[in-house]
């Protein structure tokens, strides 16, 4: 590699500048305020975690993650995602408090790129996680506040897909009889290959009436009547439950309101096996990727000691300012010029203007190369210049 | 109803593209290949196409200012996009296969392979449990192991012409390839409607075709 340029940065990480700033501020209060309005509290948990422990239970995959060595040769990660962290605290401490446990969290994440720019391998995460909570009220409370999430931040036009994962699942064992043929086919769905889902289905050893219904699979998307549908795939008890699941949870987001923003999408896998029952994610026009996604992951807690069910989202900071679109001008500063004669004018003046909640800077003329293009960028300014009185421009 | 914008690859395949997409009845511009405009806007499909380098496709349709694409396997495999690859348009039909000088064996010491196919032909190599050198090109791969770049080169195969014109042999085949329609996921939800049609029209005309 050749010398690095003093500006450059390690691939995937990013500056945020000012009016980036600003904008992000705001869209993470609004969402933070509508979590914290649902009665979920904030945690911080360290930027660093073992990699045996996080580093093993967290979704993201093992290529993705930062790696380094602390000072006895331990392997530690760079959070990837802050589920598991989480997961971790309130396994050990947490749990013994009231459950069901509702915890919200705003921080960066860090997952390695390792083919290219335009993707960030570091971003900010929102989201909330509610322990302990093994009811369709839970997953139901989740998916709503979610919406909530999204309206808050000014964002109008989303969409949000939702599945089951243990319906994947029932299908495909009782079609397939043994985990590993079903593994194979999920995979299929996880890496969004329908032509090789298709392909495989057809040189199956199953008779045709299965194949159609493997087949028939992959259309299960849309409204209610994708439901009625998928009835028809399966047998047994335990597909239907997880249909009845699906029903239930869409008729409380009818009653919460947000079930427009709501269609259902049963060949959606978005995890190998980290998920245990209702999965979604979020989409927002013009942004190529998905803004959050979420999920039940009753397995998780029971890793680090302490099994209890639980649901929750994270939503991408970085996309949803993306799909928001416009930026905030630069944040409406006063600026205070004056020369060194009339300072104690000048810093009277700032005083009572940001006693009154304005945003003042006071700025020695005498340090300003070209007054002009300085305060060109405040929405006014007062000048304390020569001997007259200061006046507003 | 929303636009959607189709990244179409350039070159070989785009013409048999541009066919299925007619004979699905989509009203395409005649000139859409000789045109200087990038861009072009087909306002009574409610389309916009525009062409790409075949490579490039999926890495459109994936960072989503495509919502589909029409690519070659080929890509898809060795790019590893995340994108939703929901039909199998079955054109421009090839095969990646390893050739070479005939009567040759590989290197003991470190066979190289010469390739415009790096990811591909590794995973193949390795699966193989052969350990390989990989030498990217970036095109005429044939000429590799004519002037003794390489033992073996891993490369599209359609007719074998250019194998035979070279005096090269093939050694094995590593997979089939044909042309697929690619989907940004995003894409595929917020525009399931106008997606839906797209695949539905086709997959009439690629069932017409195979009947007839």
């Amino acid at each position: 590699m050749s010398k690095l340029l003093m500006f450059e940065k390690p691939v995937g990480m990013r500056d945020t500048l000012p009016h980036i700033y600003e904008t992000k501020r705001k869209v993470k209060e609004a969402a933070e305020g509508a979590m914290r309005s649902w009665g979920y509290r904030f945690i911080e948990t360290p930027a660093l975690e073992y990699y045996e422990t996080v580093g093993d239970a967290s979704a993201i995959l093992d290529r993705q993650l930062f790696k380094l060595l602390d000072q006895q040769g331990n392997t530690l990660v760079l959070r990837p995602d802050m589920t598991a962290p989480i997961a971790r605290v309130a396994a050990s401490k947490l749990l013994k408090e009231r459950v069901p446990l509702r915890l919200a969290y705003s921080a960066s994440v860090y997952r390695a790129q390792q083919r290219e720019g335009g993707r960030a391998a570091e971003f900010e995460q929102i989201g909330v996680e509610m322990i302990g909570d093994e009811t369709m009220s839970a997953d139901a409370e989740v998916i709503a506040l979610l919406v909530s999430v999204m309206k808050e931040t000014g964002l109008e036009k989303f969409q949000l897909s939702l599945g089951h994962i243990r319906f994947t699942d029932e299908l495909f064992r009782q079609i397939l009889g043994t985990e590993e043929r079903a593994e194979q086919l999920r995979r299929f769905l996880y890496e969004k290959n329908y032509v090789g889902y298709r392909e495989h289905v057809k040189n199956l050893p199953l008779s045709s009436i299965d194949k159609q219904r493997l087949l028939q699979f992959l259309n299960l998307s849309g409204g209610m009547d994708c439901l009625d549908e998928a009835a028809k795939l399966i047998e047994g008890s335990a597909g239907a439950e997880a249909l009845d699941e699906l029903r239930m949870v869409f008729g409380r987001l009818q009653e919460y309101g947000v079930d427009e923003y709501v269609t259902f999408d049963l060949p959606l896998v978005s995890h190998m096996s980290y998920y245990t029952g209702l999965v979604f994610e979020v989409y927002a026009d013009g942004v190529g990727a998905p803004i959050g996604n979420g999920g039940r992951y009753d397995d998780l807690l029971g890793k680090f000691g302490h099994p209890a069910g639980a649901t929750g989202f994270g939503l991408r900071v970085d996309f949803l300012l993306e799909a928001i679109g416009q930026l905030e001008d630069e944040a409406g500063i006063h600026c205070v010029l004056f020369s060194n004669d009339r300072r104690v004018e000048a810093i009277e003046e700032a005083q009572k203007r940001r006693a009154a909640g304005e945003c003042v800077l006071l700025q020695d003329v005498a340090g300003v190369k070209d007054v002009d293009s300085f305060t060109e960028s405040c929405k006014s300014v007062t000048f304390f210049v020569g001997k007259s009185s200061g006046g507003n421009v | 109803m929303s636009m959607l914008t189709i990244a179409m690859p350039k070159g070989r395949i785009f013409e048999e593209a541009a066919a299925l997409m007619q004979e699905a009845g989509y009203k395409l511009p005649p000139d859409l290949d000789e045109s200087r405009k990038l861009i072009i806007e087909v306002p009574e499909e409610n389309m916009r196409f525009f062409l790409a380098k075949p490579m490039d496709v999926a890495t459109y349709v994936e960072h989503g200012v495509a919502d589909v694409g029409i690519a070659g396997k080929d890509v898809l495999l060795e790019e590893e996009r995340d994108v939703y690859e929901l039909l199998d348009l079955k054109i421009s039909p090839c095969y990646l296969a390893v050739a070479g000088l005939p009567d040759t064996t590989l290197n003991e010491v470190a066979p190289k392979i010469a390739t415009k196919y790096p990811t591909v032909a590794s995973a193949y190599f390795r699966e193989k449990g052969e350990q390989v050198e990989i030498i990217k090109l970036n095109g005429s791969i044939e000429l590799a192991p004519l002037i003794g770049l390489s033992d073996r080169i891993v490369d599209i195969v359609s007719t074998g012409r250019t194998l035979r014109e070279n005096g090269l042999v093939e050694y094995e085949t590593i997979v089939g390839i044909t042309s697929r329609l690619i989907v940004n996921p995003v894409s595929y939800r917020i525009k399931n409607k106008e997606i839906s049609n797209l695949v539905n029209r086709l997959t009439d005309t690629i069932e017409e075709k195979a009947v007839r």
